[in-house]
């Protein structure tokens, strides 16, 4: 039996391909498989070609898939755009009342006969996939019956009618393709970066989500939107970035745990904000998810080049920390961290995620709730109200009270200011100040989350990732490994500040390190320099808009690879 | 009625005379005479000379960027709906650099106070046209005479339905103090646009110019119709007073979870995220 298997569902956008990938993820997730579903989809509401190409295995996937067993065309131009991706013996579904030639593998659906209107073909769709993989039918009928729910029992009727009818149509003519391994048992979930974002935030106690809508970063916002009232969360959309982001740090004045989602574009207007948080020592969390640019660049598509934006924005000196989740587990934990961060050093923080990672749905364990450390609280003391002052600086991080708890007056200011916060032009002043704000490194250095190794010690090819390049990369070293080469990985969930210490020996001890990376001029391996002096001479990089897959990076290694 | 010496007495960066002065004791008094504890109320602002007053009250204050005063100001509510929030900035901070976020504010109908101290002049920079000067008006940036048409806030406020929008003149002072009480009383957006004249930089829209022609109004504040064409006058005769009123209720009000005070002092309640999560199963 195989060990994985690669579907591909293209069409336009309208279709309704995005309920079908869903759906049919939850159903492989509950029948106890492994998924990644990557979305490739164009900056439009209808028309355009999207895609959904989903990893479906019987132990835990990494990266996307480069080659597919099957492909489901909704639409004709689909065929043509992914046969070359096609594996050997591979099935194409096609729509049967299209006029196509007649050649291996191919096979029509009638989803005239099967799907009176043309709003069932999704469900139609599902139900001949789900018959193929051999999911069982009170998995599928479920998922149909909850996902129409809300329009009525009419039209969740209607929907069951048009599976079962394609599932028996598909029992009786098309293959089986069953899906891969034995399921087991355990409730796993199915879920995107930005969803498990969310509930990182929301386990953290985040209170306030200013926003202004962007992709890939919307859903996150949206994510707390549905959840607003129940769990306590003020969800505002802004008029603008730069409301968003300012209303952040006034949430945060009030004592709110505060999350910004936006990306790229979005963030190049928020950087006043950043600033603001720099000179007021304001906690908050800025959600990055990246996607690729200069300006609107590629709107729906994924890139990892806002590394240096986020690492400079603001004018200025003030420290930040930047966490890169490398997959949806660490969108859930780093999240969670980066508020507990942002309360600890008060100041801005980052998570740095991108397109694909946002939205990829996967397979995750359920996250432990119960063991989550917990995450830093202002001084609720309100001990001497008269002798507070917001500035004290007889430490890098002073008490942090928040207006109306007590008789303590806080004063947040924009200004260079003293210790109550009032503005002032003294050099000493400014010096000390600026000093205590920039000894707040050392909170920061306290909790760097060091590099994820994989591998033999001394290897003799080191490949060096962050964020989302991170996982391919030990997928592609664990590929190597297998055709005998001493290959190694280095995966930084956390890109800003460095430790070095933790991991400098690991790049010195490598025959030839190889920094992969989203972007195309290897920021990364650039502030490893800067940082440690040492030089990452070979890369390999993608800015193509579309995620790093093995299959890419293996390519590109070849000739490095050669060489050693 | 608290005393006003509460809200302490502190040095300014003001230029002696200066109209700000006079908003800075008619900001004080409005807080005496509505009893409010310096721990009950926050004052933010953005970046102009008005916008230094939060560091000449004793209070809790919020000195954000420029433009930037209503923002930080309508979160501040949202998660603390306990608080009193009065924004205070000048007509380049609130109608030039925060346009939008006034419309914005207007909106929201949060229930905060905005008082712009508008000396038709950018102060702090030492001279150039705001969005409030007149036309014709020669400014250091504009030798030729400002050609652009001034922003008349008090009619965009009424056209866009501000739920109380005010115009006072720091000159005089009880009517200054009364009105921003009135606007702080009121539950909802409330608007002041205070007429405080530069002294150093505005030679037109000086103190007597201001007092010639400030001139209380005499239309109900519930009629729409009339608080348009008196929203619409502005230059021999200057209406001062309430506007337009109307009652709604506040967003806060609105939101459910704002109705359970201070969001701080909620604990995470993991049993509800458990759940949440648990749903993508």
């Amino acid at each position: 039996m195989r060990e994985e298997l690669h579907l591909i569902l293209g069409g336009e956008a309208g279709q309704g391909l995005d309920t079908v990938a869903g759906l049919l993820g939850k159903a492989v997730v509950r029948s106890g498989r492994h998924l990644l579903t990557v979305q490739h989809v164009m900056s439009r509401v209808r028309g355009g070609h999207n895609n959904f190409r989903m990893r479906l295995a019987s132990r835990p996937v990494q990266g996307p898939p480069d080659t597919f067993d099957l492909l489901a065309a909704m639409s004709r131009e689909s065929v043509d755009l992914h046969r070359e991706r096609l594996a050997e013996g591979a099935v194409i579904l096609v729509d049967g009342g299209w006029d196509m030639a007649p050649e291996p593998g191919l096979i029509g659906v009638p989803f005239a006969e099967l799907a009176a209107r043309p709003v069932f073909r999704n469900v139609a769709l599902m139900g001949v996939l789900g018959a193929m993989l051999g999911i069982e039918a009170d998995i599928l009928r479920e998922l149909v019956a909850d996902n129409f729910r809300a329009k009525g029992d009419q039209i969740v009727s209607s929907n069951l009618d048009v599976l079962a009818a394609s599932m028996r149509w598909a029992a009786d003519n098309t293959p089986s393709l069953p899906l891969p391994g034995e399921g087991d048992s355990v409730t796993r979930l199915a879920m995107d970066g930005n969803q498990a974002l969310v509930l990182g935030a929301l386990a953290a106690g985040v209170r306030f989500c200013g926003y202004y809508p962007m992709s890939p970063a919307t859903s996150i916002a949206e994510g707390l939107a549905q959840v607003a009232v129940d769990m306590g969360v003020v969800v505002e959309q802004a008029e603008d970035e730069i409301a968003a982001a300012n209303m952040a740090l006034g949430a945060s004045f009030g004592g709110a745990r505060s999350i910004v989602p936006t990306s790229g574009g979005g963030f190049a207007l928020m950087t006043e904000a950043v600033s603001l948080a720099g000179v007021m020592e304001m906690p908050v969390v800025f959600a990055v998810a990246q996607r690729p640019g200069p300006a609107t660049g590629l709107a729906t598509r994924t890139e990892q080049a806002d590394l240096e934006l986020v690492l400079r924005a603001g004018h200025g000196e003030f420290h930040r920390a930047i966490l890169a989740p490398a997959d949806v587990a660490d969108c859930f934990h780093l999240t969670h961290k980066a508020f507990d961060l942002a309360e600890k050093s008060q100041g801005p923080v980052f998570i740095l995620s991108d397109q694909y990672l946002a939205s990829a749905v996967r397979s995750v364990e359920p996250f432990d709730l119960g063991s989550l450390p917990s995450v830093a609280e202002p001084d609720l003391s309100d001990a001497d109200p008269d002798g507070y002052h917001r500035y004290d600086w007889s430490a890098p991080v002073s008490p942090r009270r928040i207006p109306g708890h007590g008789k303590s007056l806080v004063l947040a200011d924009c200004h260079e200011h003293d210790e109550q916060g009032h503005i002032i032009e003294a050099a000493d002043i400014r010096v000390r100040m600026q000093d205590k704000r920039l000894a707040k490194m050392d909170v920061l250095q306290a909790e760097v989350l060091p590099p994820v190794f994989t591998g033999e010690d001394e290897s003799d090819l080191l490949l060096v990732g962050w964020g989302s390049s991170g996982e391919v990369l030990r997928e592609v070293a664990g590929i190597l490994q297998g055709r005998g080469v001493k290959a190694a990985s280095l995966c930084f969930t956390q890109v800003w500040p460095l430790a070095p210490e933790t991991f400098l020996q690991r790049l010195h001890a490598a025959e030839c390190v190889v920094a992969v990376e989203g972007n195309s001029t290897a920021q990364f391996a650039r502030l490893l320099r800067e940082t440690t002096g040492f030089h990452i001479a070979n890369s390999v990089l993608r800015y193509d808009g579309r995620a790093l897959t093995a299959g890419y990076v293996l390519e590109r290694l070849a000739p490095i690879l050669e060489a050693l | 009625m608290i005393d006003s010496k509460i809200y302490g007495e502190h040095v300014t960066a003001w230029c002696p005379g200066c109209g700000n002065h006079d908003v800075l004791l008619a900001l004080k008094d409005a807080l005496a005479r509505q009893d409010l504890e310096p721990h009950r109320f926050a004052v933010v602002s953005g970046i102009g000379q008005a916008a230094k007053i939060v560091h000449y009250v004793r209070g809790n204050g919020f000195n954000g960027l420029h433009g930037r005063a209503l923002p930080p100001a309508q979160a501040l509510k949202l998660v603390n709906p306990e608080l009193k929030v009065v924004v205070e900035s000048g007509d380049g901070c609130s109608y030039g650099e925060g346009g939008n976020h006034l419309l914005a504010a207007i909106r929201r109908n949060l229930d905060i106070t905005l008082i712009v101290h508008n000396n038709q002049i950018y102060g702090l920079t030492k001279g150039q046209a705001s969005p409030t000067t007149m036309t014709g008006h020669v400014t250091k940036n504009n030798p030729l005479g400002v050609f652009d048409q001034p922003f008349n806030p008090v009619a965009v406020a009424v056209a866009m339905r501000a739920s109380f929008v005010a115009r006072s003149f720091s000159g005089f002072k009880e009517h200054a103090a009364a009105t921003i009480v009135a606007a702080m009383q009121h539950k909802g957006f409330s608007l002041v646009d205070m007429h405080s004249p530069c002294i150093s930089f505005n030679k037109v829209n000086t103190f007597a110019w201001y007092k010639s022609r400030c001139k209380e109004v005499s239309h109900d504040p519930a009629n729409w119709d009339e608080a348009m064409k008196t929203a619409m006058v502005f230059g021999e005769e200057i209406p001062i007073g309430v506007i337009y009123r109307e009652q709604r209720p506040s967003k806060e009000t609105l939101l459910p979870q704002c109705r359970d005070g201070a969001m701080y002092r909620r604990p995470v309640d993991m049993d509800k995220v458990a759940a949440h999560m648990l749903s993508y199963a």
